[in-house]
């Protein structure tokens, strides 16, 4: 890699850029947080008094439809989050080469990922709560509600933060030497990228 | 900063190692689902037979792997300082620890106080 494209930082004790030693320590902490709240789904799994339970099978008419889980629209989502982690290193390294058209364009689609896997589990809340199973409904439905939904939090931000840097690209303010900015915002969003590489076989495949 | 360390902080994998991490990702997930969709429609039968006892540890096998490739490759931990990967695996250990702690203890509650049916 040219030197051009090695981010400058002001010295430091460790010899590395405090910001990325920041965002590695506040990716530390929410492992532990995210852990706290897959341990809760799974201490209460299989513990509800009432339905509806995970892999239950919805009737209509007393035929069965489909399962209460959404296994292909789901996995759909994984798919497209697990590719916007390859879109935002390949966009990074356009940032880090200088590559502008790289940047934008892989940075476009990781946003249009990102958003996808939001819409995705705004429609499976919405399709549950018109199915009858809302936020108090059961242990299940209360531990996966809380689980998913900070995780999509988690990912809602994650679009905010990296839209910000997208628009700093188009305006051409993220030469290479800034190219840490990205660094920073794909290292948050590859972690959002793992916790759910745990979430979706925990909540989701294992019954 | 010395030279040989941020020489050693950036030298990123090259765009064809991160797609042939792309592609292995998604070949693994795609992998999870196909096992998923075997055990639960039973078929092909042997296959589901020989899959069912070991299903939990298979999916969390490939969950723990897929972890580990967008760690050190995606996230650059096998790349840059080990004082990133201590301050993450630390931690990750910890939560690891959390999960653990949180079954076996809930798991002796629930032996002492079962639920109701």
């Amino acid at each position: 890699m040219s030197h051009a494209a090695v981010a400058a930082h002001p010295e430091t004790a460790t010899g590395l850029d405090s910001r990325k030693l920041a965002i590695w320590t506040f990716i530390g902490s929410e492992c532990m947080f995210f852990a706290s709240l897959i341990g809760t789904y799974l201490v209460y799994k299989g513990k509800d008094v009432a339905g509806p339970r995970p892999h239950d099978v919805w009737l209509l008419n007393g035929k069965e439809v489909e399962q209460m889980l959404e296994i292909p629209l789901v996995t759909t989502g994984t798919a497209l989050l697990l590719f916007s982690s390859l879109f935002v290193v390949l966009a990074l390294y356009g940032a880090q080469k200088g590559k502008r058209g790289m940047l934008i364009g892989w940075l476009g689609a990781t946003l249009f990922c990102g958003i996808f896997f939001v819409g995705m589990q705004v429609f499976e809340f919405t399709h549950f709560y018109h199915r009858g199973m809302g936020f108090t409904t059961n242990l299940f439905s209360q531990t996966f509600f809380t689980l998913t939904g900070f995780h999509g939090g988690h990912v809602s931000l994650g679009v905010l933060w990296l839209s910000t840097v997208f628009v700093l690209a188009l305006r051409g303010k993220l030469p290479p030497e800034k190219s840490l900015n990205l660094e920073i915002a794909a290292l948050y969003w590859h972690f959002v990228d793992v916790v759910w590489i745990v979430i979706f076989p925990v909540v989701y495949l294992i019954h | 900063m010395d030279a040989a360390a941020h020489t050693h902080e950036h030298s990123h994998p090259t765009p064809a190692v991160y797609v042939r991490i792309g592609i292995t990702l998604f070949v693994l997930t795609a992998l999870e689902v196909a096992l998923y969709e075997i055990g639960r429609r039973g078929q092909p039968p042997a296959l589901a037979l020989a899959i069912t006892p070991v299903f939990v540890e298979l999916l969390l096998l490939l969950s723990a792997f897929k972890f580990a490739l967008v760690a050190m490759f995606y996230m650059h931990l096998k790349q840059d300082s080990r004082l990133f990967s201590s301050v993450f695996v630390f931690p990750l250990i910890i939560a690891a620890a959390i999960i653990m702690a949180l079954l076996l203890l809930f798991g002796y509650l629930y032996s002492l106080h079962p639920l109701p049916k």
